[in-house]
């Protein structure tokens, strides 16, 4: 027991020394937040302001369709033919015609672009035209616009999960993208940390240092205290991780806030008719809106230390089956070059139960979801999906029994295959002579 | 007493037996030669002793006991292919091996500095093992080896990758650790250092162990019985017992000659009558070298 404390501190220390899991460790998250951030910033500030010259010959939609940031709608007093004429030299990205008979014939919009039209633009001015012809259509049914208005509802269902312990209101977008998020770590994770063994497994081989460690300890508490130790590294960099994002959210709220009263404040002023009662109103409004409050009031309806709990397990569960493998793999060849053709089988179940998380996602609860979160290949991905949305205990409980018999089942089977391979030099083995390894003795 | 025996040792490979009913006894304090040729078996049992592997029948006593998973606190072993972990600091990589042997860490530390003072290589301390020279990190290995004061010491080809003056220095501290108390069993192809160090041999081959004693009886075993003659002038009418072999002239102009005499004849005669007609220079008995002894009995050259 001490010596495989002794190997698990090494590797543990070797590792988290290095100056690249410091850096992962900070910046990882950092960056894959700053890469989003940036995304969206270059979503958002390289569109350019499109200017578009509506002919409208039907005269019905003057100023009815509503400019955006982007899309500024202008109704110049032009003929068609002249706009058309004109329209390379004009100051216009985009020429809209609407024919007179628009009411009897929908399909007579006519768009002209240097370049050619985004479908964003088609959309929009579509629905505009659509939109303004049901009205026309309704009123001239009898119902006036005020009731139209008053008519148009939007519909945001709130989900409440039904259960012994009574209504609790739950998020469902949240608990998908929670899960989503969990099923996406674990996936790497167990990806990185358990070639991560595999490589280090060969490396002690290629370098020969493994004969003088096992002529002073047993291959078994070699291998076991280096998959220990880098488990150990895995949950010291989700621990960073968690801290280093609840520090984020606690600090990010509150500069949110502050740029929601501004905003407020701003929206105050442009209605100077508005008394200050209706501004303050508005912040209210502005402050509920702020997506950042609202992902942190739906996340804080996930039970929070269950998730969490749960994927620590299922961290260690899936990453001790998996690098159990990864592990036998690096001990039965070489060199590096060969584990290519060993290590796709076994990165297969990882990559099949991703795949499977997606369809998990929407169906929760369906015989692929319950199946694949037993199976321990497969559970700590699909069960990770759907612990946030709610899975009962018991069915929890057996996958967590089934995951930890199924590591035990590869790291046997792992220590069998890694205490004769280590010691093989040459040619490249088959998972024939694998097997036969198996039951070699001492 | 034995600190080691093995008693009928078997190990097979899927298509090969390494190792094919091996008894070895190495006595306690000696430094016992462990002789074959490549691919012989030697690595097999060497592994076996260490507990790496496990014979598939046989059994091997260290000191009288059968050998268990605590003995290996009280075996070095320096196998031939060396290897450390190349981006470890030197003195944490020893520190580590130390402490698998089961020293604590301040006994290692203390152990440590005294083989850092006698190597005078206090300086590798904080150096990562990738920037020693090969010949540094062969150093670093033999005090890992024996650093934890074994009873047992194995060392796989020690001198290779030494220079001259640093395969003296391991081989004056395999001397020294003799002198201690500890027995060293020393695998190698090179007839000279186990000439020059070697109380005990066993020679293994083609999985068999064909030969083992002292050094000196074995040496006995293989003695021809002939004997040299550098002298000036011409042999003739020796008696019949007296066999004269080839001759030949040696660089000073003297002829050289190997005579071979029986058993029961007296030296001293044929000293006597050797003087009565040759100027003698020098007279001698040929006596087996190893490297004699090991191409005749395993009928190879042995390649180093």
């Amino acid at each position: 027991m001490n010596t495989i404390f002794l190997v698990l501190k090494r590797e543990y220390l070797v590792r988290v020394r290095k100056k690249s899991f410091i850096i992962m460790t900070i910046l990882g998250p950092l960056l894959s937040f700053g890469f989003y951030a940036m995304m969206i910033f270059l979503a958002v500030s390289s569109v350019d302001e499109k200017k578009i010259e509506v002919i409208d010959a039907s005269g019905m939609f003057k100023g009815k369709i509503p400019s955006t940031e982007t899309y500024k709608f202008s109704y110049p007093e032009v003929a068609f033919a002249d706009a058309k004429k004109n329209f390379l030299d004009s100051k216009y990205d985009v020429l809209a015609y609407i024919p007179a008979d628009i009411m009897k014939n929908p399909k007579g919009i006519q768009l002209y672009a240097e370049k050619g039209v985004s479908y964003e633009i088609k959309s929009e001015i579509e629905k505009a035209v659509e939109r303004e012809i049901e009205n026309i259509k309704l009123t001239q049914a009898g119902i006036t616009r005020k009731v139209l208005e008053e008519a148009k509802v939007s519909v945001d269902s709130d989900t409440i999960s039904l259960n012994e312990e009574g209504e609790k209101e739950s998020s469902t977008g949240a608990a998908t993208a929670v899960g989503g998020i969990c099923a996406f770590v674990l996936y790497i994770t167990m990806m990185i940390y358990g070639t991560q063994v595999m490589r280090s497994i060969t490396e002690e081989k290629t370098n020969r240092i493994v004969e003088v460690i096992i002529s002073s300890i047993k291959p078994f508490q070699l291998m076991l205290g280096k998959i220990l130790g880098v488990a150990m590294v895995g949950l010291t960099q989700f621990l960073l991780w968690i801290l280093l994002t609840v520090g984020l959210f606690t600090i990010a709220p509150g500069i949110m806030e502050k740029r929601a009263e501004v905003a407020a404040s701003v929206s105050t002023q442009v209605t100077p008719d508005g008394t200050s009662a209706k501004g303050g109103k508005k912040a209210t409004v502005v402050q509920a809106d702020n997506p950042v409050t609202k992902v942190m009031k739906a996340v804080g309806t996930l039970n929070l230390p269950l998730i969490i709990g749960c994927f620590l397990f299922y961290y260690l569960g899936g990453y001790l089956l998996y690098s159990a493998l990864f592990g036998a793999i690096g001990a039965a060849v070489d060199n590096e070059a060969d584990t290519q053709q060993f290590v796709f089988p076994i990165m297969l179940p990882i990559i099949f139960s991703f795949g499977i998380a997606q369809f998990v996602l929407r169906d929760p609860d369906g015989g692929l979801a319950f199946w694949a979160s037993m199976i321990p290949f497969t559970s700590p991905i699909v069960m990770m999906v759907r612990v946030p949305l709610g899975v009962p205990v018991w069915e929890l409980a057996l996958s967590m029994v089934l995951l930890v018999l199924g590591f035990i089942g590869t790291i046997w089977l792992a220590s069998r295959i890694y205490r004769v391979g280590i010691l093989m030099y040459g040619k490249k083995p088959t998972f024939k002579e694998m097997s036969k390894w198996l039951f070699y003795k001492g | 007493m034995n600190i080691l025996e093995t008693h009928h040792i078997v190990k097979q490979y899927a298509q090969h037996r390494a190792l094919d009913d091996v008894s070895l006894n190495v006595p306690r304090g000696c430094i016992f030669g462990l002789l074959g040729p490549n691919g012989a078996g030697k690595t097999s049992l060497i592994r076996i002793i260490n507990q790496i592997t496990g014979p598939d029948e046989g059994d091997v006593l260290f000191l009288g006991e059968r050998l268990k998973p605590d003995h290996i606190r009280r075996i070095g072993y320096l196998p031939e292919e060396r290897g450390l972990y190349k981006k470890m600091k030197v003195g944490e990589q020893l520190l580590y091996l130390a402490q698998l042997k089961g020293l604590s860490e301040k006994q290692a530390m203390e152990k440590l500095k005294v083989w850092f003072i006698k190597f005078d290589i206090k300086t590798w301390w904080n150096k990562n093992v990738e920037d020693l020279s090969k010949g540094m990190q062969q150093k670093i290995q033999f005090v890992a080896t024996v650093l934890h004061e074994p009873d047992l010491i194995i060392l796989d080809e020690p001198f290779s990758g030494f220079d001259p003056i640093n395969a003296n220095l391991i081989k004056d501290e395999i001397l020294e650790l003799k002198q201690k108390g500890s027995t060293i069993i020393f695998s190698t192809h090179r007839m000279e250092s186990v000439e020059e160090l070697c109380d005990h041999i066993a020679l293994i081959n083609r999985s068999k162990k064909i030969l083992d004693g002292p050094k000196l009886t074995i040496k006995e075993q293989f003695k021809t019985h002939t004997y040299h003659v550098d002298y000036q002038g011409t042999i003739d009418g020796l008696p019949e017992q007296f066999t004269l072999l080839d001759s030949k002239t040696t660089e000073d102009g003297f002829t050289r000659t190997n005579i071979r005499i029986p058993a029961e004849a007296q030296v001293n005669d044929l000293i006597r009558l050797l003087l009565d007609r040759v100027m003698v220079r020098s007279f001698g008995e040929n006596i087996p070298s190893m490297n004699d002894i090991f191409i005749k009995a395993v009928g190879e050259v042995p390649t180093t």
